[in-house]
C-alpha cells in the first residue's frame, strides 16, 4: 500500500479520510511537548490564558529530542510513550488539535475525545531515533524553553515516516496487528 | 594491592556511556535481522528494518540511538585488593556522566527530586550505581543506559513456592502482554528469581544486559528461557506493537537462593535499544 502524503497542519477532511494501519509521510511543521509542556498548557487553558501556539488543526509529536550535534538541525527524536500525556490530550483535542504522534496505548477517555473531536493518533517507530532525526530539516524553541529537551519546539518536517495507530472512528492498529499473529501457544 | 586512579575510571566510564549510546553491540545487531528474516508481518518487517537502519546511522555519524539516553546505571564489580586513588570513587562516576552527557549530546533526563520540583539535574547526573566486592584486583565496569518507556513496564512480584514454574511463567507473560506496545518491542526480558524483593530487582536489571549469545548456564533455566520466549513470541505484538510474532528477543534469567516462604520474580524489560558497554581495569 502506498503511502498517503499529508501536508502539515493537518485538516478535518485529511483526518477523518485516515484508517488505522495506513502509512504516512509528513511534510510542513509540526509542534513538540510531552509530560511537562503539557501540565503547562493545561494550567493556561485552566487559568484562561492563551497558549503560547494556536492548537487548532495542528500535530503535536510527543518527543524529548537529544540535543544537536554540529551539522544537524535536532539531535535523535524518536516518540515518547503516549499514555503519559493522556491525562491532558482531551483538553487540547476539546481547543481543536487534531492529531497526535507518540508511541503505544491510549486511554478509552483519550479514544472518545478522539472520536467526538474528529482527531488521529500517529505512531513514529519507538527507538528509530537517529533514522528520524534525519527528517527534521528545522527545530526552533517557542515556548517553555526552561524545560530543556521538554521544552515545546516547532519542527519542520521532510518526508517524515508515520504510521496511523488510532484513527477517527477509533479503530485502533494495537488491537487490530496484533490479532492477527497471536496464537494459541501464547496460553501454553 | 593495586592502585587504580578514580581518574583512570572517570575516562573508561566516560568512554563507555559513548560507546554504548553511539553503537549497539553485536548480539542486539544480529539477533534484530534474524528476527526481520523470519518475520511474517510486512509491517513487522518494515520496521524491523528501520531499525537495523537506525543502529547503522547512529553507528555512522556517532549520534544516540535513541533520544532517550536514560538514566545512567552503573554495575562495578570490585577487586578486594584494588584500592581506588586520587579521589572519591563516585565523584568520578558522576563526572564521567556529567562530561559524556554534555559532551557526548546526549539527552539530560534525570530529575534531582521525583516527586515534587521534579528539577532537571541537567548533566543526567547521578548515575545508579550497584557496587559487588569480588576476589582479584581487576575493576570490571559495565556501563548500561536505561530508558524509561520499557523501565515503566517492569514489575516485580514476591510469589509464593507453590505457584512453582508456571507461576513464573505466566507472570512474566503476563508483564510482556500488558506492556503491549508501550516498551518498543521487540524487548529483551530481563528476568530475576529468587533472593530478596531488592535482589531480585537487580538481577533482572543484570540480564537485561547479558549476551544475547549466551544462555543460561544452568539446561533447565536454559529451557525455561525458551520456553517463556516462545510463549511471549506467540502474543502476536510484534516489532513496535502493531502485530507480528518477534515481540521479544530473549529471555535472560538469573537466579539467587531465597527463603523458605518465597519466590520473588523480578521482570525488568529492556527496548531493542539495549545499550551497554564493558571493560576490565
Ligand atoms: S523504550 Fe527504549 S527504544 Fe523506546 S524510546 Fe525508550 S529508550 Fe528509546
Amino acid at each position: 500500500m502506498a503511502a498517503i502524503h499529508i501536508d502539515l497542519p493537518l485538516t478535518p477532511e485529511k483526518v477523518a479520510s485516515l484508517r488505522a494501519g495506513d502509512e504516512v509521510i509528513f511534510n510542513g511543521v509540526l509542534y513538540t511537548a510531552r509530560d511537562a509542556a503539557h501540565k503547562r498548557l493545561v494550567a493556561c487553558l485552566d487559568e484562561g490564558r492563551p497558549l503560547p501556539f494556536d492548537v487548532r488543526g495542528q500535530l503535536i509529536y510527543y518527543v524529548g529530542p537529544a540535543p544537536a550535534s554540529p551539522g544537524h538541525a535536532v539531535g535523535s527524536a524518536g516518540p515518547t510513550t503516549s499514555y503519559r500525556m493522556d491525562a491532558y490530550a482531551p483538553r487540547l483535542l476539546d481547543e481543536g488539535l487534531l492529531g497526535m504522534m507518540g508511541k503505544g496505548k491510549r486511554s478509552p477517555a483519550v479514544i472518545d475525545s478522539m472520536k467526538k473531536n474528529g482527531a488521529v493518533y500517529f505512531g513514529a517507530v519507538g527507538g528509530a531515533a537517529a533514522l528520524i532525526a534525519r527528517c527534521i530539516v528545522k527545530s526552533e524553541v517557542i515556548a517553555y524553553e526552561d524545560l530543556g529537551a521538554e521544552a515545546i519546539h516547532r519542527f519542520t518536517v521532510r518526508d517524515f515516516p508515520a504510521l496511523v495507530l488510532i484513527d477517527s472512528q477509533g479503530n485502533n492498529l494495537y488491537e487490530i496487528g496484533p490479532k492477527q499473529y497471536q496464537t494459541e501457544e501464547q496460553n501454553g | 594491592m593495586r592502585q587504580i586512579s578514580a581518574e583512570t575510571i572517570r575516562k573508561k566510564v566516560y568512554d563507555l556511556i559513548l560507546q554504548a549510546s553511539y553503537h549497539i553491540g553485536d548480539d542486539v545487531c544480529r539477533a534484530v535481522s534474524e528476527a526481520r528474516e523470519k518475520e511474517p508481518s510486512p509491517a513487522g518487517r518494515a520496521v524491523l528494518g528501520q531499525l537495523l537502519d537506525n543502529y547503522a546511522i547512529a553507528r555512522e555519524e556517532n549520534v544516540a540511538i535513541c533520544q532517550d539516553t536514560g538514566m545512567c546505571v552503573i554495575f562495578l564489580e570490585i577487586g578486594q585488593d584494588a584500592h581506588v586513588t586520587g579521589g572519591d570513587l563516585n565523584e568520578a562516576l558522576n563526572q564521567a556522566v556529567h562530561d559524556a552527557y554534555t559532551e557526548g549530546y546526549l539527552r539530560k533526563s534525570v530529575v534531582r527530586d521525583p516527586l515534587y520540583q521534579r528539577e532537571n539535574t541537567r548533566d543526567n547526573t547521578p548515575a545508579v550505581v550497584h557496587t559487588r566486592i569480588v576476589p582479584g584486583e581487576n575493576i570490571d565496569i559495565l556501563v548500561t543506559p536505561k530508558g524509561f518507556g520499557s523501565e515503566n513496564m517492569s514489575r516485580i512480584k514476591m510469589l509464593v513456592p507453590a505457584d512453582g514454574e508456571q507461576g513464573v511463567i505466566d507472570f512474566v507473560v503476563d508483564a510482556v502482554r500488558q506492556a503491549g506496545p508501550n516498551p518498543c518491542p521487540p524487548v529483551i526480558v530481563g528476568v530475576g528469581i529468587g533472593s530478596t524483593m531488592e535482589g531480585a530487582a537487580l538481577m533482572a536489571k543484570r540480564m537485561t544486559a547479558r549476551s544475547l549469545d549466551a544462555p543460561n548456564p544452568d539446561p533447565r533455566y536454559a529451557e525455561l528461557e525458551q520456553k517463556i520466549l516462545k510463549r511471549i513470541n506467540a502474543l502476536g505484538i510484534g516489532p513496535a506493537g502493531i502485530g507480528g510474532r518477534c515481540t521479544a528477543l530473549a529471555v535472560n534469567i538469573m537466579t539467587a537462593p531465597t527463603h523458605i516462604a518465597g519466590m520473588p520474580v523480578a521482570v525488568n524489560l529492556c527496548c531493542h535499544a539495549a545499550r551497554h558497554a564493558h571493560a576490565v581495569l
